[in-house]
Parts: structure tokens; sequence; C-alpha cells
């Protein structure tokens, strides 16, 4: 499924309050297949809106979801992580390698054996 | 069996709950500090505004910052912070099951067990609320202060609380545009000062509005508002279209009493401090012995209003556990009700005092 | 206190609550040295503006939801009260000839740079006249919250309250 990314990356470089964004360690992530850079120690969630993705699931009826909540309590941000389905991406920190994909529905474990060990 | 032998739990690393955790360690009290989340803080480190009341309620000072500095303290005191852990069951005796890094789990007995579980932002339905880009305020304050992202780039901002009307500033902060804040209600719910911040950055406000539909093909392209009667109807002809990729629902919060009910304590409807929640006395007890309720568990109010709540829990919590002196707990008792009182006092905090006294007149007669 | 009607509907105060409730300077106070400005008139617990004076200018008291009251004798224009004021109600204003001044809270970017030209705005955020930055300080003792100076045409002294946000642009 194709996804329209924003032009430039969605991070709050400088900031009034805040100052500098702080350099950390680069990961990378797979989103659906294509590498994306994602900063260590932060949540897939905030790594994909950097990236400009929109649509992070769809639900059985096909309506497409992103985040509520933000916190893990609300579970509108699940994803298929490596293999795994209905992982709450708001809550769950990046780690090089991973393998965020969109899920359908409730998502299925099929897709586990499917996937080369990227560990 | 000595009860100083087991220790006071503390669930939920917020404000309160590491205040009261602060308290006990300081009187020499065994105590666990358990939060959900992998860092604790709770919801302090995205409130980067200055915070008000008066120098030892820590006016002034940026949220983040206080949470910093109670950090600090509650590392320099050693006191155990177990993170990633979830509580998923309180038995009686006080038996608390955790469940550690989604892996492990164990039970331990408490003396005491202060519930510092905070509230869930409230959601609002309405056509087209669940599109990628619609959001409660808190996420999006979470995006923008905690993790540096944008959620979007022109926000509609429902509600104008003060939730609403900071996060909007904030968002305008984080250099995001805000095309309007909507309230249902005929006059805005916020602080003067904090609304007339937002104003003058050229922000409309709109009273008795509200979101018809937001629209778009994947994500939020536009918003409809329209005008509301004094009973909240459409108001025909009104409608009015916004060019916004992101919608911030700031409707209010709700206690998160979940473990309140597993421990089985009494609970009281209270829709000034956001719906349900255990009964508390003026010491914070609930009405379950030994066990504690404090911050938005207890009645959605603010981080200063927590955090002296939690040391009053903490206070009493450490003389009924035998390791402080009657009158000192007294006497620090005295204190943090007095700087209690003052930040429920004026326009606002008036309607809070009201019902905080509803609520301890019930829980005192138990 | 009872809420008032502009700033409970638009979001800020109009000319009228403010001077309903004491906070709005007369003519002779801009022009004498210049004066403070404070625009807080709900009653919340709050008094850093209080603690932050070091002429003892201002007054909350007890209870600290009392809304402050300035000695303008006592007062040095020293601008400590600006940044202190959580609420950013705050500004020092005066007026020389047919220029006025304003110093003002700012905390957003981009910071304004001296010598700048200014859209000077009022409290609905509408640009009713230009002015021109004259300086900024941002000291660590104004924890983040920058102090800016601009001067603007007087007829425009009691409108102007800040400058012109550049909406989505950092």
């Amino acid at each position: 499924m194709s996804d329209s990314r924003l032009a430039e990356s969605a991070r709050i470089e400088q900031h009034a309050i805040l100052g500098k964004l702080e350099d950390t360690d680069e990961v990378t992530v797979y989103f659906e297949g294509a590498p994306l850079k994602a900063r260590a120690g932060e949540p897939i969630m905030s790594a994909l809106i950097a990236a400009g993705v929109r649509v992070f699931r769809y639900t059985k009826k096909g309506s497409p979801r992103r985040i509520f909540c933000g916190i893990g309590r609300c579970t509108d941000c699940v994803m298929m992580v490596d293999g795994i389905p209905g992982v709450r991406t708001c809550v769950t920190e990046v780690r090089d390698g991973m393998k965020v994909e969109r899920q359908h529905g409730v998502g299925n474990w099929k897709a586990e054996t499917e996937i080369a060990d990227g560990h | 069996m000595g009860t100083e032998k087991k220790p006071a739990i503390v669930i939920g690393a917020g404000p309160a709950g590491l205040c009261a955790a602060i308290e006990l360690k300081k009187a020499g009290a065994p105590v666990i500090l358990m939060d959900e989340n992998s860092k604790p803080g709770g919801q302090l480190f995205k409130q980067i505004h200055k915070f008000f009341g008066s120098r030892e309620h820590k006016a002034g000072v940026r949220g983040f910052e206080i949470g910093k500095e109670l950090l600090a303290e509650s590392l320099s005191l050693g006191i155990d912070v177990r993170l990633k852990t979830e509580v998923v069951g309180i038995e009686k005796g006080l038996r608390v099951w955790a469940v550690e890094d989604r892996s492990r789990s164990y039970t331990i007995d408490a003396a005491a067990l202060i519930l510092a579980t905070g509230a869930t932002e409230n959601a609002l339905s309405f056509p087209g609320w669940t599109l990628p880009g619609v959001m409660t305020a808190g996420c999006a304050q979470t995006l923008i202060n905690v993790h540096r992202v944008l959620p979007g780039k022109k926000v509609l901002m429902i509600g104008s609380g003060n939730v609403g009307v900071i996060v909007a500033y904030q968002l305008m902060q984080a250099g995001a545009e805000v095309v309007a804040v909507i309230e249902a209600l005929p006059r805005l719910g916020g602080y003067g000062v904090h609304t007339a911040k937002v104003r003058r950055a050229g922000v409309p406000f709109r009273s008795a509005t509200t979101i018809v539909r937001a629209e778009g093909a994947e994500s939020v392209e536009r918003a409809i508002v329209a005008k509301v009667d004094a009973n909240f109807k459409l108001i025909p002809g009104t409608e009015e279209v916004l060019d916004v990729d992101t919608i911030c629902l700031a409707v209010g919060l709700t206690p998160s009493i979940e473990l309140s009910c597993l421990a089985g304590c009494e609970q009281i409807f209270v829709p000034e401090l956001g719906g349900n929640m255990p009964l508390h006395d003026e010491y914070m007890r609930s009405s379950v012995e030994s066990v504690y309720t404090v911050g938005d568990i207890a009645g959605v109010e603010e981080a200063s209003t927590a955090m002296e709540e939690g040391r009053l829990a903490g206070i009493h919590a450490a003389w009924s556990m035998g390791c402080m002196d009657e009158a000192i707990m007294r006497e620090k008792t005295e204190e943090t009700m007095g700087r209690l009182l003052s930040l429920r006092q004026g326009v606002f905090g008036q309607k809070r005092f009201a019902a905080k006294k509803r609520i301890v007149e019930k829980g005192a007669l138990r | 206190m009872k809420a008032e009607e502009s700033l409970k509907t638009t979001g800020a105060p109009n000319l009228d609550e403010l001077r309903a409730a004491g906070m709005l300077p007369s003519v002779a106070d801009f022009g004498n040295r210049g004066c403070v400005c404070i625009e807080c008139i709900e009653e919340i617990p709050c008094n850093p503006c209080e603690t932050s004076c070091p002429q003892g200018a201002l007054t909350v008291g007890d209870p600290i939801t009392n809304l402050p009251v300035i000695d303008r004798a006592k007062c040095t224009l020293c601008g400590l009260c600006i940044p202190a004021c959580p609420g950013l109600a705050i500004t020092i204003k005066s007026v020389q000839g047919d220029r006025a001044r304003i110093r003002f809270p700012w905390e957003y970017l981009p910071l304004p740079v001296a010598g700048q030209e200014a859209e000077m705005v009022d409290r609905s955020g509408e640009v009713v006249c230009l002015g021109r930055i004259l300086a900024i300080g941002n000291p660590p003792r104004n924890n983040r919250t920058a102090v800016v100076t601009a001067e603007f045409p007087e007829e425009f002294v009691e409108e102007v309250i800040s400058i012109r946000r550049n909406h989505g642009k950092i």
C-alpha cells in the first residue's frame, strides 16, 4: 500500500524551552520493508511519525488508524512488530533491525515464519 | 508479625507517588515505588510551562524541572524504584501481584499501599474521530515535548480548559499552527492568562462551538465545526470548514481507578473531579485499611495538589508503620494541609475545594 | 471576582475589563518613566511576581489568590517581574514624545533580533502598527523566558501587547 510521506522530517530540532535536540545513537527500523532512521530509546510511534507515516494499521472493516492516547492505554496504535501483532507502538522502544508492519484487523502470527531472522 | 518488616508499596511514580515515596523513605520506612512505564515522572516531563502557586509550591519552576528534582531526590535517598512493573492484582492482607517487564511476576506483602495511578484522558466521538490525526491533547503534548516530533502542522484544539489551552500554546512553541480552539460551553474554561497568551498569537477562540465531523481519505484533511445552542444542539447554517491535519481532544480526564476497585475501595461519583473515584479521608486513607489514594486517581486537579496529597499519605503511612513520631506526623500533616488548602482557593480552586470537602466528609463517616 | 465577558469568550481581556480590575495604567503612568502593566484579572493562587520584586513593589499577600497591587513609587522598572510571571501577563510600557516602548515576555523561536522591524499586535493578535526591536535579553535567571524591547508609535500604547508570532515557521 503506497503511503504519502511528509516532505521533511517532523522532528523538532530547536525549541525555545527544550533547547537543541540532543544527538542519540541511531537505529534502523524497517517499516513495511523500507529502512527508517530512529533515535535510540524512542518508541516506535515517534520514529514513524517523524518519518511521515500517516497510517499505522487498518481495522477489519478497512478504517485507517494511527495514535490516540500516546501513553499505552487505548491500543489505537498497535502494529505488527517482528511478526507479533497487537504491539502498542507508543510504549515499545525501537531496536536496531526491528520489523514494523501495518496490521489488518487483529493481525496474524503467520508472518512470523516469513520474516528472516533479523536479530 | 511486625508490620515494620513489610514495605509500603507506592504504585505510580508521577508527582503524587514520588512525593509519597520520598516522605516514607525520609522517615526511614521501607518503601518500594512501582511504575509501569520505562521512565518515572508521570505527566510531569511533558509540562514545559512554569507552574503557578507560591514559592513553596515551586511556582515559576517548569514542570519537567520539578520532575527532575523529585527524581534526583528519590535517587539520592536510594528509593527502590521498579520501572516497567505493572501491578495486576491486589489481595486482602495487602498482597500485591506485580509483573516486571512483561515477563516475570511476583507477589509482595505490603504494610501499606499508596495508589497514585493518575487519570486517563477522555475521548469525544464524532464522525471521523478514528482517522489518523485525531488524538488527545496529552498525546500531542507527549509527542512534542517528550519525543520531539510534530504530530501535524495545522491543529484544531477541542476544549478550552487549561489542558487544551496550554497544549495549544506548546504546539505553537513546537512550530505548529493552531487554527482554532473551540469550546462547547458559552464561556472558556482555562485561566485567563493562559487563553490570553494563545489569543495574542492570533489564535481564534470559538465558544459555544463543537465539532460536527472530521474528513479525509486516510487521515484528517479538514474539520467541520458549528455553533451550538444552550442545550448543545447544533444550530443549522453555522457550519464552517477548517483546514487542519490534526485534531486534539482536551475534553477532560477520568481517574484511573482500576487498582482501587481491585483493592475493594469504596467509590464515590464526583463529576467536578472527573467521575468515579475512591473515597478518602483527610489523610488520603481509602475505605480499605492501610490503602491510600493520592493524586489524580483521587480526583483530577493539578500536579501541585498531587504532590501535597502524596506527601500527606506518605507521612501518615510512615507514622502508621511506626516510623514517625505522632507529634512530627501532626506537624508535617498540618503544614501539608495548609499548602494544599492554599492551592484550592480562588475562583477556580473553590469548586475543587467544595468537591474534595464532600469526599472527605463521606470518607470520614465510615 | 466574577469572570469577564471578553476574557471568557474571546480569550483576551478588553480594555474595559482591564480598567475595571485596576490593571490599565493611565496615560500619565506611561509618560512618567513608564510603568509595569500586569494583566492578571482572575483570582488564582499565584505570587511569583511578588517574590521576584527586589523593591517589594508588588504585593499579593495572603491569600495568594489576591490580585497583585503595584506600588509605583517603589518600582524601579527593573523588569525582573516580566519573566517571573508564569502566566506571561506582565509587560513594561513607556511613552516618550511620539514613541512608545514595550518590554514583553517571549517564548517562541525564532527569537527576534535587535534592529529588525516588528509587527506590533494587540491582544487578539491583530497587527496594529509597525515597530522596531530594540533589544532582547534571555539570561539564565529568566529560565528561558526571553524579554524583548520594542518601540512603536505612541498612539497604540494601550493596544499593543506583543509582536506577531510567525505561524508554522521555526
